[in-house]
């Protein structure tokens, strides 16, 4: 029987994997993804705490996160078009201007 | 009445500083000769009637308003007219009328505004002058005492595009200043000792007591009173303003300098006679000061060779007579000093400037000489001004002066008798080198300086390569026919100052006791006789006046020797004393002595030590050291900002986790 815990230790591993790649990646495009995925694991937490206390509640935040999160990939999609355009490289390393 | 008298002037300073720029110089002149001269009206029928009142009733107070009512202090704004302030404002009226009127032609040359300001002081001068002595109280007439010292650094820095006439003008209220801070340190004093400021209530109230034995509370009230009247009646150590104050217009120097606010030092002691007769220990400073000033001055006037400085040091000398009479104890004599004094030396001053007026500026006598033919009205009139001052029997001086003498003599203080005695020598003998070296010998050679084109002498033209042309010399200036005698507005205050210092001595003693009579109610204020006039038998009168009488005939005989007659004798005698001379020539080095131990390190205290060391040592160093501790601190932290967004990822996913953890770990 799969309950509450399988699901919440599923979230946070895809959460950790999300953390990681923000870290670790250097592709700006990877990055957005693993902002998705940490996202989604968010989603994940709540549509099982939804189930586990048998309220809509957590499916309804989770469409508004959804939602949220498609205007900012498109955002974060042209952002990152944009620096493109700039740089030619998608690095995070490389957008360094903005500092001291 | 008594109000409308410095009132007048006030409005006359109103009118003329609103619209003086507007008005012509025949309405300026209506408007502040005609308060000055309608003041002078009214002051004569207010005299007149104190006079027709009983001895012991003469004093009248009029109450204008509550000025300041504080707990126990209640100081009304009141005049008093007593025969003292009654003699003073006929004095400050009538020679300040005079003086508006001399005025009109002296000034002719400013422009209508300049002419207009010149007057707007003149009159502001008058009304504080009243104020001062119409003043009720102590506060009243430091009112007038402050407002005269503001009206005389304006008039001396009249001309003040002229840098040594703006300096001279500072010089006079800086010096002024330190005089006036020991004033009203005297007149907290007297608050203080007797809970009220009005002359004739401490006068009542200290008549009681004996004189103080040593020094007390009553001595340093006067002695500090005193202070102010050393600053403003350019007494030793503080009279180095007044031969700087020669830079003023000459009617200012006859009008401020000479007759009315340099004897207000003179006039405060003799209001306040009871006071001061309470501190003999006072008194005998004042006398002491005075008869020193009198010397020094006397010696420096005898080799100056700037006519109104000549004129300067002699006023401070017989300023020093005037505190001399008070001193021992003669407030009349120093009173009647005060009052023939301003006829003949405003007479002089007068003079002088109908001299500089007719030779376009010169002020020095070495480039005088032979002007008593092209001059008569001011020569003839100058030289009764200075019969007078030298104390030639039957003339003002003579009697006053005497009078001053006597009292010293018979009150016991031969030592300054003696003294008195050879200032008096040296006062004929300046006296005389002055008319002489100006209205006698030749017309002096041409100037070597190119700023004195007025001497028009062939010798002059001779060499006459250096001037361009002989219109060169200013408008319309050419040989001599610029000397013209004064004009009539000039020449009317000359002849009748000169009248009046023939005739003023002739209602004091020892020809009449009207005078003294007059006064004496004034000096025990209401209060018993506080002290006793030394009444001398007429013998030793008669023996002292012959001595003083010999003495300026003898003084008169030197100039007549030495400046008249063998001009080279005294070139000689100079060049002999040649040390001594230079002493003099340089007024005995007191401006560098002050210069020295008084303003450069006050200068070196300002500079090195409140500037560079308080403000831009201390204070400037703490406010940047502020911003400079802000700036180390933010040059460290924004290291943190890297522009990585990594990095700030990072820092900001490790704040989460210890927040969290805080939270979930506590």
């Amino acid at each position: 029987m799969v309950g509450l815990t399988h699901y919440l230790v599923l979230s946070a591993i895809l959460f950790a994997i999300g953390t990681a790649g923000v870290f670790v990646r250097k592709n700006l495009i990877t990055i957005l993804l693993s902002i998705e995925i940490m996202l989604n694991a968010v989603n994940l937490s709540f549509v099982a705490f939804g189930r586990a206390l048998g309220t809509a509640d957590g499916q309804i935040i989770v469409f508004f996160v959804m939602t949220v999160a498609a205007a900012e990939a498109a955002v974060g999609l042209a952002i990152v078009i944009g620096l493109f355009r700039h740089r030619e490289s998608l690095n995070p390393d490389t957008f360094t201007a903005l500092k001291w | 009445m008594i109000a409308l008298i410095p009132l007048l002037p006030l409005i006359g300073f109103l009118v003329l500083a609103s619209l003086g720029r507007r008005l012509s110089k025949a309405a300026s002149i209506a408007v502040a000769c005609g308060t000055v001269i309608v003041s002078f009206l009214l002051s004569v029928v207010s005299v007149w009637n104190l006079v027709g009142l009983a001895a012991d009733q003469r004093a009248i107070v009029v109450p204008i308003f509550d000025w300041i009512a504080s707990g126990d202090l209640s100081v009304p704004l009141s005049f008093r007219l007593d025969p003292l302030s009654a003699l003073m404002i006929l004095v400050v009226t009538g020679i300040g009328s005079l003086i508006h009127i001399y005025s009109t032609a002296y000034m002719h040359e400013e422009t209508d505004a300049e002419f207009a300001r010149y007057f707007s002081y003149l009159n502001l001068f008058a009304a504080f002058m009243l104020v001062l002595v119409l003043g009720a109280n102590f506060l009243v007439m430091f009112v007038g005492w402050e407002g005269v010292g503001l009206c005389s650094y304006l008039l001396i820095g009249f001309w003040y595009q002229k840098k040594s006439a703006s300096d001279a003008g500072k010089k006079a209220f800086i010096v002024n200043r330190i005089g006036d801070f020991g004033f009203i340190l005297g007149v907290l004093l007297v608050f203080v000792r007797f809970g009220s400021l009005d002359f004739y209530d401490v006068a009542r109230n200290i008549s009681g007591l004996a004189p103080e034995v040593g020094f007390g509370t009553i001595s340093a009230i006067t002695l500090l009173l005193f202070v102010g009247a050393t600053g403003k009646s350019a007494q030793i150590p503080l009279y180095v303003w007044l031969p700087d104050a020669m830079e003023g217009p000459t009617p200012v120097s006859a009008l401020i300098h000479a007759a009315t606010m340099v004897t207000a030092g003179v006039y405060m002691i003799g209001r306040n006679a009871v006071l001061f007769g309470h501190a003999p220990a006072t008194l005998a400073i004042v006398a002491v000061v005075g008869t020193a000033t009198a010397l020094m001055a006397g010696t420096i006037g005898l080799v100056q060779n700037d006519i109104k400085r000549v004129l300067a040091y002699s006023t401070v000398s017989q300023l020093g007579y005037m505190f001399l009479a008070m001193g021992v104890g003669a407030y009349a004599a120093g009173i009647f000093h005060l009052y023939t004094h301003a006829f003949f030396k405003a007479l002089l001053f007068l003079g002088s400037g109908a001299v500089i007026h007719a030779l376009a500026g010169e002020q020095d006598m070495r480039r005088m000489g032979g002007l008593k033919h092209d001059l008569p009205v001011t020569y003839w009139t100058f030289l009764i001004g200075s019969l007078a001052i030298a104390g030639v029997p039957g003339l003002a001086g003579f009697f006053s002066k005497d009078e001053i003498l006597f009292h010293t003599f018979a009150s016991g203080h031969v030592l300054l008798w003696v003294v008195g005695l050879l200032t008096s020598l040296l006062t004929a003998i300046y006296m005389f080198r002055l008319v002489f070296m100006t209205f006698h010998g030749e017309r002096a050679p041409a100037a070597p300086s190119p700023e004195h084109h007025e001497e028009e002498e062939p010798a002059a033209q001779a060499h006459g390569a250096a001037h361009p042309a002989p219109g060169h010399s200013g408008p319309g200036h050419p040989a001599h026919s610029h000397l013209h005698d004064a004009p009539k507005p000039m020449a009317l205050a000359l002849v009748v100052l000169a009248l009046g210092s023939v005739l003023a001595g002739y209602i004091g003693p020892p020809i009449s006791h009207r005078l003294d009579t007059f006064l004496e109610p004034s000096f025990t204020a209401g209060a018993s006789a506080a002290h006793e006039e030394p009444e001398g038998e007429g013998g030793l009168e008669v023996t002292l006046m012959a001595v003083s009488t010999g003495v300026a005939f003898a003084g008169i005989g030197i100039a007549v020797f030495f400046y008249l007659k063998n001009r080279r004798a005294a070139d000689q005698v100079a060049a002999r004393f040649a040390g001594l001379h230079r002493l003099l020539l340089n007024k005995y080095y007191v401006d560098e002595i002050y210069d020295a131990a008084v303003v450069q390190p006050i200068r070196i205290v300002s500079q090195e030590g409140l500037w560079k060391g308080v403000d831009a040592g201390f204070i400037d160093r703490s406010v940047n050291g502020v911003g400079d501790l802000v700036g180390i601190f933010s040059r460290a932290m924004r290291r943190m900002q890297t522009g990585s967004v990594r990095a700030y990822a990072a820092s900001l996913f490790v704040g989460v986790v210890l927040i969290l953890g805080y939270y979930l770990w506590r």
